[in-house]
């Protein structure tokens, strides 16, 4: 289980977070969305534990999968080798990974559908296929509880269509308590049981997908007219969609 | 699918391990060798098998009275020179590798936290004062220390300690101490103290003795294994704080482990052969080079690149001449153009990728 409870957060004479609570259980999945500068990244820290809380409290294991958007090592390591850095916790100071640990690293990779990168350098890797490694590397910390920091960010559509079923296959397992940001309210209907809607101002919403991502309160999220559509999805079966009305849409 | 795993990533994997082993091979036979020379060269020179005797009648035989000249020069001045110069290379190599992979930066080394400097004000102020021996030694190590502890109060701001600001108090402590070194030369009697300061700064091993070895072993020898037993904790430490953190690693308290080492390293070097650059930074890029960036075979291969690099200028440094060139020249004029073939090597590589 991970979440925050009456959290606030203050830069300054700014309050970020107000009163925040939300929880993930194990087995459910939370997308946070909200508008650019609204603190999805500090919610992310503060879930994380490093954002230090101003009032309220953190739920959380004591080591929490973590999958940053990108790794920022100038380090060349080959992928195994990130992969079984997330042993390090059940290592300590002066432990050294071994064989078991490589054999987690390997099924984690394998999990994050990530093994043929095993041997290769991670700073040759796609963006795409570093964050697989990230992942396998988060798994491999045998966590119950995953954060993805804006995972779908820095992809194109096609590896955001494997990342979504990548997130959903983790999220049909029901092992974890997985919490990711994005801008795109489809990210949260295709991948997430639960939505937190960060307002811009300075309330929260935070409930089933279902209740939580809808026209008007997308409205409110984003300033921007919203229209939900239920398209037939691949399999036949109907598919909801959100799409902004943009400018363009009402001229056409 | 396991086995379909197998088949991908063994092939990748084998000559990697093979590599490695192959390029370990090589740096200690390059170590062995240049150990070896070392002992055989010189003024008086000594045949190789000669000399691997005495050593090993040295080993077997410690208390044994030395009356052959070969004996006396290989076992009394040669053996505890090589082996300062082989403990003192491998030191800064691995505390440069450490830092180097500590701060993200290939181009830190164990100068940058003001160690090295302020453990030259200890030195030199010892040396004005006519205090040498045992408390030159302290005054070095403990000098060395107080700059370190100095960096760490000046980059804590707020509680919070950024791997920039270390950076830059390094920076600042350095030219302070360095400062105050000119001044003690300024301030110091040209006729006795100057020269013996100046020539004690540029580095020499040339005063090695089985004593002063064996005072700055312990610290260069722990140093370095501690580094050593830290390995893949400096892989976590190289990456950025956030990642370092949710691998449950404490970053802060764990990189001021790392300093100390560093610091107790580099004082027992400075403290019986003067400042010595170069090394700490040439060498683990050579070994990045060789074996790649990964911490755990990083460290032992800067060990012995280090070790065996430092033990050929020495031998350069005492042969090339009549009189002993300073090993700091040596090392500016060798490591300076091999480190600018490294960067260039390095981000050729990197615009190429």
């Amino acid at each position: 289980m991970i979440g925050l409870t009456e959290a606030v957060v203050r830069f300054g004479p700014r309050t970020i977070l107000d009163r925040l609570s939300f929880v993930v259980p194990v087995g459910r999945t939370l997308a946070i969305l909200g508008p650019n500068g609204r603190g999805k990244t500090t919610t992310l820290k503060a879930v994380l534990g490093f954002q230090r809380l101003d009032a309220g409290s953190r739920t959380a294991p004591d080591i929490v999968g973590y999958v940053p958007q990108t790794a920022s090592s100038n380090q060349r390591y080959r992928a195994i080798d990130v992969v079984v850095m997330g042993r390090a916790a059940h290592l300590g100071l002066f432990g050294q990974p071994g064989p078991d640990d490589f054999d987690i690293a390997h099924a984690a990779l394998e999990r994050a559908g990530a093994s043929r990168f095993a041997g290769h350098f991670f700073d040759r890797l796609s963006g795409g296929e570093r964050q697989m490694v990230l992942l396998a590397r988060a798994l491999a910390t045998g966590s119950a509880a995953l954060v993805f920091d804006e995972p779908a960010a820095a992809l194109d559509l096609h590896n955001q269509e494997r990342l979504l079923t990548l997130l959903n296959g983790l999220r049909a397992l029901r092992d974890k308590a997985i919490v990711f940001t994005t801008h795109d309210p489809n990210h949260a209907l295709a991948a997430a049981d639960d939505a937190l809607l960060m307002m811009p101002d300075g309330q929260s919403l935070f409930g089933p997908v279902m209740e939580t991502i809808t026209p008007g309160h997308l409205e409110r999220l984003y300033g921007v007219p919203m229209r939900i559509v239920d398209l037939p999805g691949p399999g036949g079966d109907p598919q909801r969609a959100v799409l902004p009305a943009f400018a363009g849409i009402r001229a056409a | 699918m396991a086995t379909v795993t197998q088949e991908l990533t063994t092939p990748v994997v084998r000559p990697h391990l093979a590599r490695q082993t192959a390029a370990f091979a090589v740096l200690l036979v390059l170590l062995a060798v240049a150990v070896v020379a070392s002992l055989c060269v010189g003024r008086f020179s000594v045949p190789a098998g000669r000399a691997l005797e005495l050593i090993w009648q040295g080993i077997t035989d410690p208390a044994r009275d030395l009356t052959e000249i070969d004996e006396r020069i290989v076992l009394l001045v040669r053996a505890p020179r090589v082996l300062l110069a082989a403990l003192a290379g491998a030191g800064l190599a691995v505390s440069g590798a450490a830092l180097q992979g500590v701060f993200r930066n290939p181009l830190v080394s164990p100068d940058i936290l003001g160690i090295s400097q302020g453990a030259a004000f200890g030195g030199a102020l010892a040396i004005m004062l006519g205090i040498w021996g045992f408390p030159l030694i302290a005054m070095v190590f403990l000098c060395g220390l107080a700059a370190l502890i100095l960096v760490g109060l000046l980059s804590r701001i707020n509680g919070r300690t950024e791997t920039v600001t270390v950076i830059l108090s390094g920076l600042v402590i350095s030219s302070m101490f360095s400062a105050v070194v000119s001044l003690l030369q300024f301030v110091a009697d040209p006729n006795t103290s100057l020269p013996a300061i100046v020539y004690w700064l540029m580095g020499s091993f040339a005063t090695a003795t089985w004593d002063r070895t064996l005072v700055a072993a312990p610290g260069l020898v722990i140093g370095a294994f501690l580094l050593w037993m830290l390995r893949f904790r400096l892989n976590i430490l190289s990456l950025d704080e956030a990642e370092a953190r949710s691998l449950g690693a404490n970053t802060s308290l764990e990189r001021w482990l790392v300093f100390g080492l560093v610091a107790v390293i580099v004082g027992s070097q400075v403290a019986v052969s003067g400042i010595i650059g170069w090394i700490g930074i040439v060498i683990p890029h050579a070994a990045r080079l060789i074996v790649g960036h990964d911490h755990r075979t990083l460290l032992p291969a800067s060990v012995l690149l280090g070790a065996g690099f430092m033990v050929i200028i020495d031998t350069i440094a005492r042969t090339a001449t009549a009189a002993e060139i300073p090993l700091g020249v040596i090392t500016a004029l060798v490591g300076a153009p091999i480190f600018t073939l490294l960067l260039r090597h390095h981000y050729r590589e990197r615009a190429g990728s």
